[in-house]
């Protein structure tokens, strides 16, 4: 990313000086944006490049101090080392299956809520909102016990089942996010619906969805991170090593004689690419005038 | 709804609601239908847990033997502990900066990000790392960043000539350390602001333009009432966040022993942490519970607090 990257305005020849200078007032602009663009970048990034070293050195000069920043020869073969030492294929899949299970029950199970408390009118709305929102103030080491318990009781443990299901029931955090988006969107249009004979579900699916694509796939992206890199309730509820997911995986290389913070790096860093790419994905919903239509004349 | 009366003079939505009437049964029923999935999760995963803390909060238990009947004993022994205020200023201390300071630097981010110049979504994804990335490797590299003699950000202040202060192991910029360092891994609040400036149309910034509002105009009276149902998000959910930290001052302040976890003179003893200390270093998991509940208190009041004042300050469209 250098400063040669910036597209120059292919703007004709102008004879107003106006105009020129208001595309010179542009370019430094464009030039400015870009110059905190990288410094940020370079803030940023510190964190995955310290991984990246730490995952080419060898095990001798991970431990060394003080710390060396760069590898003398980077051990590219700690990649395919590290990933053959345990079954990793296997734990991508594992991670797979239940990361998808858990983001598809978060979406379903956060937007008929969200909906409910932004354009449903009933009695017990408020109370069950403030409810929804103090549920958000109890620490998760609080549920953690009795969560487990009832699984147990249901013969789950060592199975997916403790890892997605929950994930199927709401999503307090998703639900007020979501809530905050959909009571932006103008009442008239769900009345305009109504009276063209929708149901809730379809005005749901046919305006609310359209116009809220940013922020579910916001949504989206909070709940693959957070499955992805779950690594508390596998632990608890994993039992055989081939069930094992990827964020649990990794911690097997905090093994019985010393940890291998090389190796464990590299497979730390491969974990990550699917969520950047998920990322870099979801990101592009976020582009200026998704809620134009509908919304033209406001 | 098929009912298609002519529409009515007043400005009212058209679906005329009263409560009793028909058509607020079929929409109450729908409420119940729709919001079920929370409903059934909030019996299942919620209720239950929190019945349970209130019951062990008036016990003795130590993990090992059954629990013992406590009575008031452990919110007198709370009352009366010093460690509990001192965990309640520090917590309130954290909070408020990182709160304050990360809503606006993500804030400021975000407009970054939403600029359109090629290769944004590149720019996206690297400001979203720090976020991804492992919280022990992150804490780890922050230790690095913020040590006094050998850190990246003394020695840059070396450069310019200041004498960088101790940070983590400085009892008065402990927290400050903390708080600069939440800050950097505030990339969901960045994301969350990304896609609420998606919802502020055009049209707006076009109409305040014709109208003759100058930039700063344009940012004060169209971007920040179209964006405070978000903002209002952010505050709510990230002073929570912090009010119930623990796990990074954890590793950044704990040393790695049992009882070290505070920091130099307890400098950095927040509520989550003492919690965390009183049940899974001390096994007092009845004072934990205790504690847990002055916690629920603390953020319950504060977020009661702001859904007060929102109705001053937050703009929803509808």
């Amino acid at each position: 990313m250098t400063a040669s990257t910036i597209p120059t305005r292919g703007r004709p020849a102008t004879r107003r000086s106006a105009q020129a200078s208001q595309a010179t007032a542009e370019r430094t602009r464009r030039l400015l944006v870009y110059a905190l663009l990288i410094f940020g970048t370079v803030v940023f990034l510190l964190p995955f490049l310290w991984m990246l070293s730490t995952s080419l050195k060898t095990a001798q000069e991970v431990l060394a101090y003080p710390p060396q920043v760069l590898p003398k020869t980077p051990q590219l073969n700690n990649y395919p080392d590290a990933w053959t030492a345990l079954p990793f294929t296997q734990f991508l899949l594992n991670s797979v299956l239940v990361t998808g299970l858990s983001v598809i029950g978060n979406l379903i199970s956060c937007v008929l809520p969200a909906y409910a408390f932004a354009r449903l009118q009933a009695r017990l709305r408020g109370p069950m909102f403030a409810l929804m929102v103090a549920t958000m103030a109890i620490p998760a080491e609080v549920t953690l016990v009795p969560t487990f318990i009832m699984f147990s009781k249901l013969g789950m443990v060592n199975t997916y089942w403790p890892l997605f299901l929950p994930a199927w029931f709401g999503y307090a955090y998703f639900i007020f996010l979501l809530r905050q988006f959909f009571l932006t969107i103008p009442q008239e249009l769900t009345d305009a619906a109504r009276i063209d004979g929708a149901g809730h579900l379809r005005i749901l699916w046919s305006v609310f969805l359209p116009l809220s694509r940013p922020a579910i796939a916001a949504i989206a992206i909070f709940s693959f991170v957070g499955n992805w890199n779950n690594f508390l309730t596998p632990l608890i509820y994993l039992r055989t090593q081939n069930n094992f997911t990827l964020a649990l995986g990794l911690s097997l290389f905090q093994g019985q004689y010393a940890t291998q913070y090389n190796q464990m790096m590299a497979v730390g860093i491969v974990s990550l690419l699917p969520i950047l790419i998920v990322f870099f994905l979801a990101q592009r919903t976020f582009i200026e005038g998704v809620r134009l239509s509908g919304l033209g004349g406001r | 709804m098929t009912q298609t009366a002519p529409a009515p003079l007043s400005s009212k939505p058209i679906p005329v609601r009263r409560r009793g009437s028909a058509l607020a049964r079929q929409e109450a029923r729908a409420f119940y239908g729709f919001a079920s999935p929370w409903i059934l999760g909030f019996v299942l995963f919620g209720g239950g847990p929190v019945v349970a803390a209130l019951l062990l909060s008036f016990a003795h238990w130590n993990l090992l033997t059954p629990p013992s009947w406590a009575g008031l004993a452990n919110y007198q022994r709370m009352f009366a502990d010093p460690l509990f205020y001192r965990s309640i200023v520090n917590t309130v201390y954290f909070a408020a900066g990182s709160v304050a300071l990360g809503v606006i630097t993500s804030f400021l981010l975000a407009l970054l990000l939403n600029q359109k110049v090629r290769g944004v979504g590149f720019f996206r994804t690297v400001f979203y790392l720090p976020s991804v990335v492992s919280g022990v490797a992150t804490a780890l590299l922050w230790v690095n960043i913020l040590n006094p003699d050998s850190g990246l950000i003394n020695s840059i202040l070396r450069v310019v000539g200041i004498k960088g202060p101790g940070w983590l192991v400085d009892p008065q910029w402990a927290i400050p350390g903390l708080i600069l360092m939440s800050i950097w891994g505030a990339g969901n609040t960045i994301v969350i602001y990304l896609a609420g400036l998606q919802g502020v149309s055009p049209t707006l910034y076009e109409a305040a333009r014709l109208d003759g509002a100058g930039a700063w105009h344009r940012f004060w009276n169209v971007t920040i009432p179209m964006m405070s149902p978000v903002i209002f998000f952010n505050v709510v959910t990230s002073l929570i966040a912090s009010l119930q930290a623990y796990t990074l001052v954890l590793i950044m302040t704990g040393g790695g022993r049992p009882g070290t976890a505070g920091g130099p003179d307890n400098s950095t003893l927040m509520l989550g942490l003492y919690i965390y200390r009183e049940a899974f270093e001390y096994f007092d998991m009845g004072y934990a519970a205790a504690l847990s509940w002055a916690m629920f208190l603390l953020i319950g009041a504060a977020t009661a607090v702001q859904f007060a004042f929102a109705r001053r300050w937050v703009y929803y469209d509808a």
